[in-house]
């Protein structure tokens, strides 16, 4: 190469191969510091607890560890929790799914009201959700008289947390397909009508799998609240052992008494529910980006 | 446009597609979206066997009307006829139309070989074909449209041209009575675009398919149909073949629409036409007396010395396109004109020519 080219206007100066390749950085020292920062904050917030839940669940060994589970209120809690979440997820998948369908494919009035509210229950106490249900089902509540008259019980029963579940839960499906389906645009299903294709089987051959991942992923984060859900089910349960107590509000029974290695040992359960969410959405998120891109840009 | 002739399917172009049954009417259609109206009492008639481009600047309405035709929007007034039947309250699903649109919209989780079968998979067991000659007429429009090897693929492995065939190959699958295309090459460069209009020029001379496709490209409508509608704001300016259109406008909106156009005030007296008091070769309509709009295209004007020349001004600048020279050229007091001329040694700026006017058309 000749010393013209090496040495022209052009080339840059010797000096520039040691700067680093991006722009946009900071020094090293910065860069260190700012991750141990993170690291820490990390550790002391997230880890440590996680890790203390573990502990305590085990303090007096497997054993005892068992015990907390073979507890005929432990599994009365854990079989409502079930049952809830059950109940509530299927519930707010088709909502989900009907909502989001309606609001990216469609024009119509009051579009912008119904997305506010969708994400209502994001935005009150979970505490006021559920005194929403008292005073509509409470005995003393607005159809209070009736349902004592037939002989419904709705609040202090399963019945109210599973409205209060659903209530707490209903956002997540809805906020995450909607700007995935406005992204999507109508042509593929357009295209489908134009072919013969009833509307139903447009949905289902052409919507439906394209928003797959973006369901799953949003599936599993509503189950996770739905299971985990405590101040809005608190307030309707009543808290009757072996008959009202999901797996967060049995928790908090053993806890107050100074029962720990059992409260410990359920909420281990939880905590453990909360990992394998994580898990599943990391490999949801890692291995299907694109298709979960528009709903997570909006989170 | 000599490459028309070039198909060989039938030799003058003035009778292509003509002396043939409507396929479709579309008769005073109207369509108001929010408060804009967007088709003004719509009149058409479509030919069986033809190619028509509906052809028009964005906001024309002519996407609005392609999709009322498919049934994908509905008019607020007016009817669609198919064939002698009306067709304006029947369902997208059983119009038997085949759309593609400008971006594909390729079902991206099927194969190609699915996205193509899509249309015969849809319908009713007792309808559909079996499995075999599902495969079988997928296999021959794969052949169509020489992809034979992709049946496998999914769309996000394929080129955008690829797409749009196999976007083509799906529409037609389901043997459609008239085929839309929307801004069937809007999305593509180029190069790719040109194969494109003559492939699907070739296909069309192949099948016979009536299809109506929809641009705002007047090179693509010009090339590829055998008539023009030309729209404007919601209405029909003029239909006819691309000659039609080229050589008798019916309005400057038409004339502009097809291409570069000089503007220059004139006079028309005693069935001529003068500009700055010399006469130029066209003849005025009895209808035109006095000041008068003359509309003549970059090739419609030569350098000419002072003393014969309509026109004077200085050249701003010029460049060279293929084999042709085209010069901007400053008129004091007047919009710049664009000259187009053989290609000739490229002309300093700042220096003062003469044009003479050698053609065009004349409007009020």
């Amino acid at each position: 190469m000749s010393e013209a080219l090496t040495q022209g206007p052009l080339s840059p100066p010797t000096e520039a191969v040691r700067l680093p390749a991006s722009v946009v950085t900071e020094r090293r020292m910065v860069r260190w510091l700012l991750i141990a920062v993170a690291l820490a904050f990390l550790a002391l917030f997230l880890v440590l607890p996680l890790l203390t839940v573990f502990a305590q669940a085990l303090a007096k060994g497997w054993g005892a560890y068992f015990t907390a589970f073979a507890e005929p209120d432990a599994q009365a809690a854990i079989r409502l929790t079930l049952l809830v979440a059950a109940i509530a997820v299927p519930f707010n998948l088709v909502f989900g799914v009907a909502a989001s369908w309606a609001i990216a494919k469609f024009e119509f009035r009051g579009k912008n009201l119904l997305v506010t509210l969708i994400d209502l229950p994001f935005s009150v106490s979970p505490v006021v959700s559920g005194l929403i249900y008292v005073l509509v089902f409470g005995s003393r509540g607005l159809f209070g008289p009736f349902l004592v008259e037939h002989d419904i019980q709705i609040i202090f029963a399963v019945p109210g947390i599973v409205l209060a579940t659903i209530f707490v839960t209903f956002p997540f499906v809805a906020r995450q397909l909607i700007p995935l389906m406005q992204e999507q645009g109508t042509a593929e299903e357009e295209a489908a009508l134009t072919l013969g294709a009833s509307g139903w089987h447009a949905f289902r051959t052409v919507t439906l799998p394209n928003i797959r991942w973006g369901l799953l992923y949003s599936v599993l984060l509503c189950n996770a609240r739905a299971m985990g859900e405590f101040g809005a089910v608190s307030v309707v349960s009543g808290h009757i052992r072996g008959l009202t107590n999901t797996l967060p509000l049995h928790v908090e029974i053993l806890y107050n008494e100074y029962n720990f290695v059992a409260a410990f040992a359920v909420a281990s359960l939880l905590a453990g529910l909360a990992l394998v969410t994580l898990a599943v959405k990391s490999v949801l998120e890692w291995r299907y980006a694109d298709d979960l891109a528009a709903g997570a840009r909006r989170h | 446009m000599t490459s028309r002739r070039g198909h060989g399917a039938i030799d003058d172009p003035l009778s292509r597609g003509t002396g043939k049954a409507t396929a479709i009417r579309i008769e005073d259609v109207s369509k108001t979206f929010d408060t804009a109206a967007v088709l003004h009492d719509f009149t058409l008639d479509v030919r069986a066997g033809e190619l028509l481009a509906l052809l028009g600047p964005s906001g024309s309405g002519k996407t609005t009307l392609l999709r009322i035709i498919a049934g994908l929007d509905f008019p607020d007034r007016g009817r669609i006829i198919f064939g002698g039947d009306d067709a304006t309250q029947v369902p997208v699903q059983r119009r038997a139309v085949g759309f593609v649109f400008q971006h594909y919209a390729l079902f991206k989780h099927m194969t190609v070989a699915q996205n193509i079968a899509y249309g015969l998979n849809a319908r009713k067991r007792s309808e559909r074909p079996d499995k075999a000659e599902i495969k079988r007429r997928v296999g021959n429009l794969l052949d169509l449209i020489k992809l034979s090897g992709f049946a496998d693929r999914y769309p996000s492995q394929l080129s955008g041209g690829q797409r749009q065939r196999i976007a083509l190959a799906r529409a037609l699958a389901v043997e459609p009575r008239v085929l839309l295309l929307d801004e069937p090459f809007g999305a593509l460069d180029a190069q790719v675009r040109k194969d494109l209009r003559r492939w699907l020029r070739e296909i069309h001379d192949r099948t016979g398919q009536t299809t109506i496709f929809v641009t705002h490209d007047q090179d693509e409508a010009l090339e590829l149909s055998d008539r023009v509608a030309v729209l404007d704001r919601g209405r029909l300016e003029q239909v006819g073949t691309p000659d039609e259109v080229q050589e008798h406008p019916v309005s400057p909106t038409v004339l502009k629409f097809l291409g570069d156009t000089i503007e220059v005030e004139a006079i028309a007296q005693n069935g001529q036409v003068l500009v700055n008091g010399r006469p130029t070769p066209l003849k005025a309509p009895a209808h035109l007396v006095g000041p008068v709009k003359l509309y003549a295209r970059p090739w419609q004007l030569q350098f000419a010395e002072a003393g014969e020349a309509h026109l004077t001004g200085t050249v701003r600048s010029s460049y060279r396109t293929q084999g042709r020279q085209r010069i901007e050229v400053d008129r004091p007091g007047a919009k710049v004109v664009v000259v187009e001329a053989a290609d000739t040694a490229r002309l300093a700026a700042g220096r003062e020519v003469g044009l003479r006017i050698v053609g065009g058309h004349v409007f009020p």
